[in-house]
C-alpha cells in the first residue's frame, strides 16, 4: 500500500480525529495517516472534561477512538511528542524529540490555546487553565485538600470549571469582567437569572471585577482584584477566553490572521496543508464550539477524495446545562433594526424564554430554565423558515405552535382550554374561574386582576387572561385599560410596582422585569430611572446604584444645556454664601471658562458652558473651598430658599433663615420621585414665596405655619395649608415626614401638587397631623435614608468614581492635522 | 486615556497583540469593557466630528456621530435601551444600528462601522474621518 498519500495530523483532539474518521468513512485507502498529538493520551471528548471534573464521569467515558481503533484503520499515533517546526519546502514536519517525517498532506487541527491574563502571580504555582486532562488533574488535588477556588472568567469554560470544583466541595468565587455572566451567549435578564441561581447554590459570583493580581509566596494564595478587595485562595482557574493556535503555522509562513485563514475546502494559502477546528479563520470567524467543527471536517473529506461540498460557515447554538439549570442561545440576540422581541417569562418556575424574530423568521433566540424547545427554535432559524403562520404561538414551543392551524391562533388555543386548566400559576386560578368572574362583569384586565387575582401577581398570564376577554366578550372587549400602565414595557401600574418590589423584596432592576414579566429585554428610558428610583426609596441601605438608568443630568450631577456642556451649581445653604465662598466660585468660573454665571431662581450662582472632562476638576475646586452639590440637576431637594427674618428684617417673627438652612441640612441630598423645592417666609409677607413651594413655611408670631403641593411651572398652583406647629423642631419633624410620605407614595414624576390632587389634601393631613405614630415612623424612615444619601456625589467624582463617564475613549488625530494645521 | 495618531496606528509595531488583524482600513480605539454596559463613551476627531461608543446590555458596540439629528443633542449622555438611544435634550429615540430616529420622528446621523476582535474595537477609518475639514 505504499501508493497510499501520507497525510500528517497534528493535533489528536477533537477536530483532528473526527476529520480522519470521516475522510476513513469515504475512502480508506487514499492516505496512510500520522497523528502528532501533544498530550500523551488517545482521543477524547474535550467538552466533556466539565463532568469529568464535577465526578460524573471517568476518563474511560469519555475516551472517543482508543487505541484499537488507531490500529484498526493503520493510523500511527505520536502522542506525548508535539510538533516543533513545519518545512513547506520539504514536506516535513520535525516533533520535539526530533523524529522528522515527510508528508504529501498536512493537516493542522492544533485548535486553541487558553488565554492567561498579564497580570503579577500569573506564573505562580496553582494557577491553572482548563483545557485538558492534565489541568482537571491539577484541579482534583488541589480539590482533595479543600478550601477556597478562585475561578478567574464568567463564561462556559469558566462556570464549568466553577461548578465541578463546588461539587467536589471547594468554596468557589467566580470574578467576570462584564456586568453580566455568559454576555456572549446570554442576554442580560438570562445572564441575571442564572448569577442569582449560581448564588443560591453557594457560589460567589463578582460582576464586573477586574483582577489586579495573583498574590502569594511561592505558590497561590489569592487573588487580589483592581481596588483592593482580597480573596483568599489555594487555585485560581484562568477561564476568560481561548485564542487558536496558530503559532505552528505562523512560523511555517502560511497566512495567519486571528485564525489560519482557509477556504470553503479548508485550505489554506498552501495547497498540501489544510486545516480543521478552533485553529482557522474561516469567511473571518473563528469558532470556540463543537457544532462547526463537525462540518468542517465533512467539507475537508468531501474535498479530499473528490468529491467538493465546501462549508459555507456554521450558525451556532449552545445549549448547556450548569448546575443543572439548562441554558440554550442561538444566532443573534442583539436585537436590532426590524428584529423584534418575544419574550415570555415564567416567574414561579424560573423560565425565561425570548425569541427574536426579523422579516417573519426566527433569528435568534435565549431560553434559560427551559430548553426543551432550543432545537425547534435552532431548526428554525437555520433554515430561515416563515414563522408568520405560528408567530403568535412561536414563544410557547413547538408542541403548542406545531398543533397548526386552530391551536395556532392563541384565541382558539385558549378557547380550547378545558376550565380546569390552570390560567394563573401564581394564585392557581383556572380557566373556569377567569370566565365565570368575567361573566360576572369584570370587563377588563384590571376587574379580572382585582376579583379573581389572575394575573395579579408576576404577571405572566397578562397574555392568556386578555386573550379570555376577547373570547367571552367578544367585540364588547375594548382591550383599553383604566389604569395606565408604568410604560409599554409592563401591564402594571406604578403602585402596583412598587408594591411587588416591596413585598417580593426585589433588590434589582433585572429582578423586577423578571419578576414581572417586563415584555423587553432592558426596559426603556421611562422605566428604568422609574425602578432604580423605586428601588433606592424601598431599600436604602441595600440599593447599588444603576447610573445608566439614571437621567443624563442625575447621571452626570450637572445640567446638560442644548450645546452639550453642563451647568454647575454649588449649594447655598438656605441662600447664605460667604466671601471666601464666592471668591472660589469666581476662580472656577475663571479657570474652566464659564461663559455665564447666573444667579438662580432658588438663591445660589449657575454657572454655565463647563466642559463634561472639566466636571470632576470644577467640582474638586469647589469642595475645596467647602461647597458641595446643589443637585440643581435632580428629581431631588433643590433649594430652601429664606427670607433675611428676625435676625435683621423688621417684619420677621421668626429666624426663617436659621430655619431654612437647617431644613436645607436635614434634607439635602434625598432623591424624590421629582424635584422639590422649600421655601422659609420670616412673615406672612412671604418675600421667599413659601406659597408656591412643595413644602414652604410662613413664620408668624405664635409659631410656623406649613404649606404643602404647591409649584410654579406650566399649571401654577399655590399651596395647601397643612397644619400650625408652635416650633422649629417640629416644623422641621413635619417637613421629614411630609417628604417621606411623597417619597413611597407619589409616582416617578409627580411633583407634590399632582400627587396631593391626586390622594386629597386631607389624606395628606391625616397621615402627617392627625396620626403622629405615623408621622413620627415616616420621619424616621426619611432621616435613616438619608444617612446613605448625604453623600457629596462631587467629592466622590473628584476622587475619581466614575471617571469613565467623564474621559474620552480614546481621541483621533489625524496625520494630516498632526503634521499639518495642529 | 488613549491618544491614537490614525497613521501611527498602522504601524504593527506600537500594538504587538494585534499585529496581523491590524489592518490600516480600521482603528483600534480601546477595549470593550472601557464602555459601561448600557452606556457610551466619546471619542473626539481633532478636525472632525465628535463621535458616541456605545455599548449595549450584551456588550454589542456600536458608533454614531455624537450629535442627535434633531438639534445636536449628545447622543453619547443618553439612555441605552436594547439597540437605542434616547436623546439627552428632547427624547428622541435613535436607533444604533442605522442611525435613523423612531416613532414619529424623522432623521438620521451618520453611523461608523465597528468590530470587535479579541476584545478590542476597531472602527472604520474612512468614516471616523468624514467630515474633516
Amino acid at each position: 500500500m505504499s501508493d497510499r498519500l501520507h497525510m500528517i495530523v497534528i493535533g489528536n483532539g477533537m477536530a483532528g480525529c473526527r476529520a480522519v474518521e470521516e475522510i476513513l468513512a469515504r475512502d480508506p485507502n487514499k492516505f496512510r495517516i500520522t497523528i502528532f498529538g501533544a498530550e500523551p493520551r488517545v482521543n477524547y471528548n474535550r467538552i466533556m472534561l466539565s463532568p469529568l471534573l464535577a465526578g460524573e464521569k471517568s476518563f474511560e467515558d469519555i475516551v472517543i477512538n482508543g487505541e484499537d481503533w488507531y490500529a484498526e484503520n493503520d493510523i500511527a499515533l505520536v502522542a506525548g511528542d508535539p510538533v516543533v517546526a513545519i518545512d513547506r519546502a520539504t514536506q516535513t514536519v520535525t516533533s520535539r524529540s526530533g523524529r522528522t517525517e515527510r508528508y504529501d498532506r498536512l493537516l493542522l487541527a492544533t485548535g486553541s490555546d487558553p488565554f492567561i491574563i498579564p497580570v503579577p502571580g500569573k506564573d505562580l504555582p496553582g494557577v491553572i487553565t482548563f483545557r485538558d486532562m492534565d489541568d482537571v488533574d491539577k484541579m482534583l488535588v488541589a480539590a482533595d485538600a479543600g478550601g477556597a477556588a478562585v475561578v478567574i472568567g464568567g463564561g462556559l469554560l469558566g462556570l464549568e470549571a466553577a461548578h465541578g470544583l463546588s461539587l467536589r466541595g471547594m468554596k468557589v468565587t467566580v470574578i467576570h469582567l462584564m456586568p453580566t455572566l455568559m454576555e456572549r451567549q446570554l442576554d442580560e435578564a438570562a445572564g441575571w437569572l442564572l448569577k442569582s441561581e449560581l448564588e443560591r447554590r453557594g457560589q460567589t459570583i463578582l460582576t464586573q471585577a477586574d483582577t489586579g493580581e495573583v498574590y502569594g509566596d511561592g505558590k497561590v494564595e489569592g487573588v487580589r482584584l483592581k481596588g483592593g478587595t482580597e480573596i483568599p485562595c489555594s487555585i485560581v482557574v484562568m477561564a476568560v477566553g481561548i485564542r487558536p493556535a496558530t503559532g505552528l503555522a505562523r512560523d511555517a509562513g502560511l497566512d495567519v490572521e486571528r485564525g489560519i485563514l482557509v477556504d470553503d475546502h479548508m485550505m489554506t494559502s498552501d495547497p498540501a496543508v489544510l486545516a480543521v477546528g478552533e485553529c482557522v479563520q474561516h469567511r473571518g470567524a473563528v469558532y470556540g464550539l463543537v457544532a462547526p467543527l463537525w462540518e468542517m471536517c465533512r467539507a475537508l473529506a468531501d474535498s479530499q477524495t473528490g468529491n467538493p461540498s465546501g462549508y459555507t460557515g456554521s450558525v451556532t447554538s449552545t445549549k448547556l446545562k450548569v448546575s443543572g439549570i439548562d441554558v440554550f442561545s442561538a444566532g443573534d440576540f442583539s436585537g436590532g433594526e426590524g428584529c423584534e422581541d418575544i419574550v415570555l417569562r415564567d416567574a414561579t418556575r424560573g423560565v425565561y424564554k425570548r425569541v427574536i424574530v426579523k422579516d417573519d423568521k426566527v433569528v435568534g433566540a435565549v431560553l434559560y430554565g427551559d430548553t426543551a424547545d432550543g432545537n425547534w427554535y435552532f431548526d428554525l432559524l437555520r433554515k430561515e423558515e416563515d414563522i408568520s403562520e405560528i408567530r403568535e404561538a412561536l414563544i410557547f414551543g413547538q408542541a403548542f405552535a406545531a398543533g397548526g392551524g386552530a391551536l395556532a391562533d392563541p384565541k382558539s388555543a385558549v378557547a380550547a382550554l378545558s376550565d380546569d386548566a390552570e390560567i394563573c400559576g401564581c394564585n392557581g386560578v383556572s380557566k373556569g374561574k377567569v370566565v365565570a368572574c368575567i361573566n360576572g362583569g369584570a370587563k377588563d384586565l384590571d376587574a379580572v386582576r382585582a376579583t379573581c387575582k389572575a394575573s395579579a401577581s408576576c404577571g405572566s398570564c397578562t397574555g392568556l387572561v386578555e386573550n379570555l376577554l376577547a373570547v367571552v366578550l367578544g367585540d364588547e372587549f375594548a382591550g383599553e385599560r383604566q389604569v395606565k400602565p408604568m410604560c409599554k414595557c409592563t401591564s402594571f401600574t406604578h403602585e402596583e410596582v412598587r408594591a411587588h418590589i416591596r413585598e417580593m423584596g426585589l433588590k434589582a432592576i433585572p429582578e423586577v422585569m423578571q419578576e414581572m414579566s417586563w415584555s423587553t429585554p432592558d426596559g426603556c428610558s421611562s422605566c428604568r430611572p422609574a425602578l432604580n428610583y423605586y428601588l433606592l426609596c424601598q431599600w436604602p441601605a441595600e440599593h447599588v446604584e444603576d447610573p445608566q438608568s439614571r437621567f443624563v443630568n442625575e447621571r452626570m450631577h450637572a445640567n446638560i444645556q442644548k450645546d452639550g456642556t453642563y451647568s454647575v451649581v454649588p449649594r447655598m445653604w438656605g441662600g447664605v454664601t460667604t466671601p471666601n465662598e464666592l471668591r472660589a466660585i469666581a476662580d472656577a468660573a475663571d479657570k474652566y471658562g464659564a461663559r455665564m454665571v447666573k444667579v438662580t431662581g432658588g438663591q445660589r450662582l449657575d454657572l454655565f458652558g463647563i466642559k463634561k472632562e472639566d466636571l470632576p476638576a470644577i467640582w474638586g475646586d469647589l469642595n475645596a473651598a467647602g461647597m458641595v452639590s446643589g443637585h440643581a440637576y435632580g428629581k431631588a431637594l433643590r433649594t430652601v430658599k429664606t427670607c433675611v427674618g428676625s435676625e435683621w428684617c423688621r417684619f420677621g417673627t421668626q429666624d426663617s433663615t436659621g430655619l431654612g438652612i437647617k431644613t436645607e441640612q436635614m434634607t439635602w441630598g434625598s432623591w424624590m420621585p421629582h424635584k422639590f423645592k422649600i421655601a422659609v417666609s420670616g412673615c406672612p409677607r412671604n418675600c421667599a414665596e413659601a406659597t408656591i413651594k412643595d413644602f414652604g413655611v410662613i413664620c408668624v408670631d405664635s409659631g410656623y405655619e406649613l404649606h404643602i403641593g404647591g409649584n410654579g411651572g406650566i399649571h401654577l398652583r399655590g399651596t395647601d395649608l397643612l397644619c400650625k406647629v408652635a416650633t422649629e423642631q417640629e416644623a422641621l419633624d413635619y417637613c421629614a415626614a411630609f417628604i417621606q410620605l411623597y417619597r413611597e407614595e407619589a409616582r416617578y414624576l409627580d411633583r407634590t401638587a399632582p400627587w396631593v390632587e391626586r390622594v386629597g389634601l386631607d389624606y395628606v393631613k391625616q397621615r402627617i397631623v392627625e396620626d403622629a405614630v405615623g408621622r413620627e415612623a415616616l420621619r424616621a424612615r426619611f432621616l435613616y435614608a438619608q444617612s446613605f444619601l448625604q453623600i457629596d456625589p462631587w467629592a466622590e467624582r473628584a476622587g475619581g468614581k466614575e471617571s469613565h463617564l467623564h474621559e474620552h475613549i480614546a481621541e483621533i488625530r489625524p496625520f494630516a492635522v498632526v503634521g499639518g494645521a495642529a | 486615556m488613549t491618544r491614537l495618531d490614525a497613521l501611527a496606528n498602522a504601524d504593527h509595531d506600537t500594538h504587538p497583540e494585534l499585529d496581523t488583524h491590524m489592518i490600516a482600513d480600521w482603528l483600534d480605539i480601546g477595549t470593550v469593557d472601557q464602555l459601561p454596559a448600557l452606556g457610551a463613551r466619546t471619542l473626539p476627531v481633532r478636525g472632525g466630528q465628535e463621535i458616541a461608543i456605545f455599548r449595549t446590555a450584551n456588550g454589542d458596540v456600536y458608533a454614531l456621530l455624537n450629535q442627535c439629528p434633531h438639534k445636536q443633542g449628545p447622543l453619547s449622555q443618553g439612555i441605552v435601551h436594547d439597540t437605542t438611544v434616547t436623546c439627552p435634550l428632547h427624547n428622541w429615540r435613535i436607533s444604533l444600528i442605522d442611525g435613523r430616529a423612531l416613532g414619529e420622528d424623522e432623521g438620521c446621523v451618520p453611523t461608523i462601522p465597528v468590530k470587535i476582535d479579541g476584545g478590542r474595537i476597531l472602527i472604520g477609518r474612512k468614516e471616523a474621518l468624514q467630515g474633516m475639514a
